[in-house]
């Protein structure tokens, strides 16, 4: 049985052994920053890491986009209904997922599909000493893996938020306009006149781009500091996809109440 | 050739947190020679290759490559000194993304500019020198073990290295295999060349084709000498390793207390 004392140290070392991972991470997130010119410079390598981040997102993004706006679509017409303002089913759709669900979502659907890919992979070169080759050949892994790795993530994020939000917005006019019946007109110019770009779509934009850095950043620190074992690559994957989570909800929070000062 | 020593380690010692791991090593790598570091499993090998290779820093003492020593190297300098390194490492470590071919080009893409077609004549030759231009196309996870590690050691040789590291090159291969591993890596050496050094448990092979051997146990070197000197010494320690003793200098226990005590106590996980 533990005593109180080696329990508070327990809890103690627990604390500490966090703080210590976020420092490292904060000063790996600066080693990114400062190897990312080349990443810039060979445009191919970014390429293919926003072809596996965000070209091979695209289904799921778009399919959960629809059925996300399918469901906004009814649940929206069905309350709007009962104090006849269901024209007003375009605004809350588009606001709705411009604002919140579009960001958010996306991001955590972002975070399982690419960030464990990218967690997995950067895990398994460390294991498989893929990464200490690469540095015994002069070439710097964070430059060389890590960091396009990081900014294709960045880049696909807002893309992916962006798609997913049209998609909801098409999944919601057809479930409201094609089938229930709402009028055309209305649904598309209260949406417009009631969508602010800058208030609305850009802090939406705002958003989402803030979660790619969050995801990404997680993802690769994840999995160049994995443990290189099974086991290690495992439980770091697991841990980007929990803590992207936490990220995403706690930053929409943070952003959310300095975003809409007027709620 | 120059007559200085192409790596010169003096008085290394080297410790992970506390515990130590290398203690008071010196060496000397002729230019033009292929040595070998032998010893068992943990002590201390691969750690030496990473302070050549300055992977590691040294708690005290230093290694010089080629007159410059390892760890006061500034970042540019030590990438410009790994640049004229080699390594195999012990399962190749090959890139499972790409191909064969996109691997052996993989450092003359990063470090040179040169044109498409030299660069495809230069992988092809260095894929020929061990046997695997046919296997060009081929993706890593295609290839056996010992196809894996030729290709890894077509990459090292890539750039034409002035010092080859072997990290255990003969670990899980097949006797065909291992052979083939041996002569390549002696054949290399002649033809670039190079300097080697190899660490390794594999007796039989190694004693074929190195100059040199050091033999380690617990972080010192306890013998060294030529493959003849060495089949010829009385010492304990390298009769028990040449012949594969299970008991002798080196304990077949890893330390621990009173086996009858231990299994009194029952207790042993903690």
């Amino acid at each position: 049985m533990a005593s109180p004392r080696d329990l508070l140290a327990a809890i103690g070392a627990r604390a500490t052994d966090r703080i210590w991972r976020l420092g490292f991470a904060a000063r790996f997130f600066c080693m990114l920053l400062v190897y990312s010119g080349q990443t810039f410079l060979r445009p191919r390598l970014l390429l293919r890491e926003i072809w596996f981040s965000g070209v091979l997102s695209l289904v799921i993004i778009l399919v959960s986009g629809l059925f996300v706006g399918l469901v906004l679509g009814l649940q929206g017409y069905e309350t709007l209904q009962r104090f006849g303002s269901s024209e007003a089913l375009g605004i809350l759709v588009a606001l709705s997922l411009v604002r919140e669900l579009g960001p958010v979502v996306a991001g955590l659907l972002f975070a399982s599909r690419a960030g464990s890919a990218v967690t997995a992979e950067i895990g398994l070169m460390k294991a498989t000493e893929q990464l200490k080759a690469m540095d015994m050949m002069a070439v710097n892994p964070l430059a060389r893996v890590a960091a396009p790795r990081f900014w294709g993530g960045v880049i696909s994020m807002p893309l992916l938020a962006a798609l997913f939000s049209m998609m909801g917005v098409f999944g919601g006019y057809l479930i409201g306009v094609v089938f229930i019946g709402v009028d055309e007109g209305a649904f598309w110019s209260q949406m417009q006149a009631s969508v602010d770009f800058r208030e609305d779509v850009l802090n939406g934009v705002i958003k989402s781009f803030v979660f790619g850095v969050a995801v990404s950043l997680i993802a690769v620190f994840e999995g160049y500091d994995s443990v290189p074992t099974a086991e290690g690559v495992s439980r770091a994957i697991t841990r980007t996809v929990v803590t992207s989570a936490l990220a995403i909800l706690a930053l929409d929070f943070v952003l959310t109440s300095f975003m809409f000062r007027s709620l | 050739m120059s007559a200085e020593p192409l790596v010169r380690i003096s008085d290394l010692n080297f410790s992970y947190d506390d515990r130590p791991i290398l203690n008071g090593i010196d060496m000397t790598f002729p230019r033009g020679k292929v040595i070998a570091i032998m010893g068992g499993s943990g002590c201390g090998k691969t750690t030496l290759l990473r302070l050549i290779g300055g992977q590691l820093r040294p708690s005290s003492g230093a290694v010089e490559v080629n007159g410059r020593v390892v760890h006061e190297m500034g970042h540019e300098a030590l990438y410009a000194m790994r640049r004229r390194m080699g390594m195999l490492f012990q399962f190749g470590a090959l890139f499972t993304d790409v191909s064969v071919y996109e691997n052996v080009a993989f450092q003359m893409r990063e470090h040179t500019d040169l044109p498409e077609e030299l660069i495809r004549d230069l992988v092809m030759m260095k894929l020929n020198a061990v046997g695997l231009r046919g296997a060009h196309a081929l993706m890593p996870n295609e290839l056996s073990g010992g196809m894996a590690r030729r290709v890894a050691l077509a990459r090292a040789i890539a750039l034409d290295p002035m010092l080859m590291m072997y990290d255990e090159p003969f670990t899980g291969l097949d006797p065909l295999s291992l052979g083939v591993i041996g002569q390549l890596i002696r054949r290399l050496n002649d033809a670039l060349g190079a300097t080697s050094v190899m660490v390794t448990h594999d007796i039989h092979e190694s004693m074929l084709i190195v100059d040199y051997i050091y033999f380690m146990s617990a972080g010192r070197v306890v013998a060294e000498g030529t493959p003849e000197e060495l089949k010829a010494s009385r010492d304990p320690f390298v009769h028990q390793f040449l012949y594969a003793e299970a008991d002798g200098p080196v304990p077949f226990h890893y330390p621990a207390g009173d086996f009858a005590a231990d299994l009194l106590r029952g207790d042993a996980r903690g």
